[in-house]
């Protein structure tokens, strides 16, 4: 697969301060690439460099073969952008929105009218398409920003936070179209804080901290790599002691979780045999076993946490 | 060399575009409009009433005070209001460079300005107040009318403000002190020795010497001086507005 993104040694100083330090990352054409990071850790910064926004201090940034600094213009041609803290023109129309995008990529007029159709369709809202945006709700609107970042029908779209803030309806019809467009063929990076959308959706994550990248892979194998982040949940029939029953696995991280005990270990079949001897011990019965995997967000915090 | 033509090209198609978002967005208000009349109207005859000068001595002040106050009415706060609206991100994520964003915008208040300024004119030629030159007159207002303009999203470079009336007050602290030393109350050639030297400093101040030369017959400035004043202060505006706002651009939207 060709990378259609690819970051080199990227360095940005915001006001004297280093937002985004030296990373390097290839996106792979046709991919959805997840963009994960803390507050303030460099997301927005640096896709604010990748589409063309925002100059580096260093390094390069290739997108679709063109280098972001030289060609800019270029670059933004070819995306299609729903950047984080935006809106769409509120005293125009759905309909005046999607056109206004459409000229200002040079779309000619009687496709990106085609394609306005299409899209308002697509999104449900072609019976709203002449009302003024000022009476969306922050759903339709944000659907309408991404209608407004496909009018041109980009190869690679970029999308920060596009599910922040809506509800479960409208979250999950975004989740839906950005894989039906990644299905369709287009390249999508993806910025979020939701890690059951980076589960669902991503092919690939990066995890950026303090500026810099802490780990770049697919989320299974970055799983496998945190094998210590396992665990296992149990439930036991009656109550039982936290510090006889850790005390008993050996184990110092066991913590209450709801009316289970949650075992963090990397040895989880030596934990079940002492769970089995526990609760015959201590005359208990097992009501309920789970091997739990390492969620995305267990392998995020651990990785924020590391000092780079 | 072609590729670059066309590249030009292009963008001016796009500022047009933006243009044309603006004018529905920020002009096209029934406020917006009266006040852009209203006001250098009202502005003027608070000045000129109870003295016994005759309409057609008002005029070229008229014209000038219109002129200045529709091209400069609405530009300085269009940026503030993109930034505070949260579009202009948006926007500038689009194949467009930030001075393509900018030459829309001046478009804008040019075309508010032509339109509003040409309504004096239309009046005198009711009146039946004659010209000494029609089309030089409204080449001079054409001129005007994109100098001003220019100078109005200037205005809106510093501060980066989010806060469309920080952006129109500090265009005020500018717009009036410029309508006072321009010669629109006080014709140039009987202001003092010191007073000239700072109306030259205002753009304000060869429009209205045009204008008065070509309804008046009288002036101060040759014609081809103050077309030219016109010119270069329109080049010098545009070069400061493209590259402040340059300067700019990130703090506003971060």
């Amino acid at each position: 697969m060709d990378n259609i993104i690819e970051v080199k040694n990227l360095t940005k100083y915001y006001n004297g301060l280093l937002a985004v330090n030296h990373i390097s990352f290839e996106v792979k054409k046709g991919e959805i690439f997840g963009f994960l990071g803390p507050n303030g850790a460099g997301k927005t910064t640096t896709i604010r460099i990748l589409t063309a926004l925002l100059k580096p201090d260093e390094g390069t940034a290739l997108v679709s073969n063109y280098d972001v600094f030289k060609n800019p213009l270029e670059v933004k041609q070819c995306l299609g952008v729903v950047p984080e803290v935006s809106n769409v023109y509120v005293d125009l129309t759905a309909w005046e929105n999607l056109m206004l995008m459409g000229e200002l990529y040079g779309v000619p007029k009687k496709e990106r009218e085609e394609n306005a159709v299409k899209l308002l369709k697509d999104f449900r809202l072609y019976d709203v398409r002449e009302n003024l945006a000022k009476g969306f709700s922050k759903g339709m609107k944000q659907k309408l920003l991404l209608c407004m970042a496909l009018i041109n029908n980009p190869e690679i779209l970029f999308l920060d936070e596009p599910t922040s803030g809506l509800d479960v309806e409208s979250a999950r019809l975004m989740r839906e179209k950005v894989q039906q467009l990644n299905r369709d063929g287009k390249t999508i990076f993806l910025s979020t804080h939701n890690m059951e959308e980076v589960n669902q959706l991503c092919h690939r994550i990066a995890i950026i901290n303090h500026g810099k990248i802490a780990a770049i892979d697919t989320p299974e194998r970055l799983r496998a790599q945190s094998m210590e982040l396992q665990y296992i949940e149990v439930l036991f029939d009656k109550p039982v002691n936290l510090a006889k029953l850790s005390e008993r696995l050996k184990i110092a991280n066991v913590s209450p979780a709801g009316n289970k005990f949650r075992i963090y270990t990397a040895n989880p079949h030596t934990i079940i045999e002492n769970l089995v001897d526990f609760a015959r011990e201590n005359n208990l019965k097992i009501l309920d076993l789970d091997t739990m995997m390492p969620s995305l967000e267990d392998i995020f915090i651990k990785l924020i946490k590391q000092k780079i | 060399m072609k590729h670059k033509i066309d590249s030009i090209f292009t963008q001016l198609e796009r500022s047009l575009a933006i243009t044309k978002k603006n004018i529905k967005i920020y002009y096209l208000k029934g406020p917006v409009i009266i006040f852009g009349l209203i006001f250098p109207l009202f502005l003027f005859l608070a000045f000129t009433i109870g003295k016994s000068i005759p309409l057609k001595e008002l005029l070229p002040g008229l014209i000038g005070m219109t002129t200045f106050f529709t091209a400069t009415a609405v530009g300085p706060s269009i940026m503030s209001w993109e930034t505070r609206s949260k579009t202009l991100e948006r926007l500038a994520s689009c194949p467009v460079s930030l001075w393509t964003i900018l030459l829309g915008d001046i478009f804008s208040s040019f075309l508010f300005g032509i339109i509003i300024s040409v309504i004096p004119l239309f009046f005198a030629l009711l009146l039946k107040i004659s010209f000494l030159n029609f089309i030089i007159l409204f080449l001079g207002l054409i001129l005007a009318n994109f100098c001003f303009s220019v100078l109005s999203i200037l205005l809106s470079a510093y501060p980066p403000s989010d806060l469309p009336a920080t952006s129109l007050m500090i265009s005020s602290l500018v717009k009036f002190p410029l309508v006072f030393i321009s010669g629109v109350f006080i014709p140039v050639e009987k202001m003092s020795f010191f007073a000239r030297a700072i109306a030259s400093f205002s753009p304000l101040t060869y429009f209205t010497d045009l204008v008065r030369r070509l309804i008046l017959g009288v002036n101060y400035y040759p014609l081809p001086l103050d077309f030219s004043m016109m010119v270069i202060f329109a080049l010098i505006f545009l070069v400061f507005t493209i590259k402040l706002h340059e300067k700019t651009f990130t703090k506003r939207i971060s």
